[in-house]
């Protein structure tokens, strides 16, 4: 897999297509993302751990918006560049994607239930997982006590603000997080409940699924099981998959032009 | 256009957590915590991941600095380290080595404040060595 993905990445930089790929190498040991530019040995190449290469190609762009770039971007990466593109953040006109399928494993790894980009160019397509023994649990605990379980485990946050920090779709100028008038500086936890679900509303449109939130988390609060609940919820009332379709805005930004959605009654 | 991913220790605490500094065109933009790293595995505290602030602001020093006649100079190393040698020298002799302490930082390496223990101790003959961020 990894010597197609090889081939592919030197293809588009010896035939100019590409002025730099965005992907992985292993140096010294560690996994780390790189931009390879014609000439760079790919010996390096590497596919594994996954790092989020949204908002480094969206830094890369703000740096120099005209330079042609690939980017090895698996299912996630994938979703997360075209939903950051529909809300302005990158342009995708200048990027050319290679689409990488995880593997089973990987996919297990990421509990993801959507483990392939919309264009496969690298690997196989494996079916993701479709749920996770937490949802399940949640799903069949009382209000009272999912909300005595997010207690428990938000008393655990530190407020590092990794999770903004790595989600690829946090995209606010300004963090509501960081207002005094909603999180007092220099305490923690934060306030229970609006700290999270401030994110997780936030994130209800926007959130594709690549667990960045939790993998950053030193603390190991299952986030990914609360925006997957909010995320279905968002789904069901309004049929939108964030990074699926990239000329379908987000409900919550369009015009009120439109006719307006209501619940249906009997 | 450059963008480099400098792997680097975390120079505030002693946890020893790891990060690349996201650099572009020779400024460190950004934080990207490191995944393999055995220590911190991707993970880090808010100090961590706004390590990138400090590097390039302009409040830092890049010379040595010497009061004269009430107020800083900047001076050479070479100038810096001789004033400083031939003042501590002045002091113990006159006043005794507890009369210093010697305060070391958690933005060292275990390394450097190993030597500066050697300097406390060995050198100048004093326990009053610590730390700013022993955990």
């Amino acid at each position: 897999m990894i010597d197609k993905v090889r081939q592919l990445v030197v293809d588009l930089l010896d035939s100019g297509r590409a002025d730099a790929v965005l992907a992985l190498a292993n140096v010294h040991a560690n996994v780390q993302p790189y931009l390879y530019k014609k000439g760079d040995s790919l010996d390096s190449l590497a596919l594994w751990p996954k790092y989020s290469m949204g908002p480094i190609l969206k830094s890369i762009q703000a740096a120099q918006p005209d330079m042609k770039l690939a980017v090895v971007a698996r299912g996630c990466d994938d979703r997360a560049l075209v939903e950051l593109a529909k809300r302005g953040q990158i342009d995708l006109n200048n990027v050319q994607i290679i689409g990488l399928a995880c593997t089973a494993d990987e996919a297990t790894e990421c509990e993801c239930a959507n483990p392939y980009p919309a264009n496969i160019d690298v690997g196989n397509k494996v079916d993701g997982v479709a749920s996770t023994d937490l949802l399940a649990e949640l799903k069949g605990k009382s209000y009272d006590d999912r909300l005595i379980f997010w207690k428990q485990a938000f008393d655990k946050c530190i407020k590092c603000y990794g999770c903004r920090n790595a989600c690829p779709l946090c995209i606010c100028e300004e963090c509501i997080l960081e207002d005094d008038s909603w999180v007092k500086a220099g305490e923690i936890p934060p306030p229970f409940p609006i700290f999270h679900l401030i994110r997780a509303y936030h994130l209800s449109d926007k959130c594709v699924e690549c667990g960045e939130c939790q993998n950053s988390c030193p603390m190991d609060i299952p986030l990914t099981s609360l925006y997957a609940l909010i995320r279905n919820e968002f789904n069901e009332l309004f049929d939108y998959i964030p990074g699926a379709e990239i000329d379908r805005k987000s409900p919550l930004v369009t015009s009120l032009e439109e006719d307006p959605i209501r619940e249906e009654t009997a | 256009m450059n963008c480099d991913f400098v792997l680097t220790t975390c120079p505030y605490c002693g946890c020893g957590c790891n990060f690349y500094l996201q650099v572009i065109d020779g400024k460190a933009v950004g934080v990207v915590p490191c995944k393999t790293h055995p220590v911190s595995k991707g993970t880090l505290c808010i100090k961590g991941w706004n390590a990138h602030q400090f590097v390039h602001d302009e409040k830092r020093l890049t010379k040595p600095l010497i009061k004269k006649s009430g107020r800083f100079e900047e001076v050479s190393w070479d100038e810096a380290l001789d004033y400083t040698a031939k003042r501590m020298l002045e002091i113990k002799e006159k006043t005794g080595p507890d009369s210093f302490g010697f305060l070391s930082s958690a933005k060292c390496t275990n390394e450097e404040n190993y030597l500066l223990m050697k300097l406390s101790r060995g050198v100048m003959g004093t326990n009053n060595v610590d730390h700013c961020a022993r955990l």
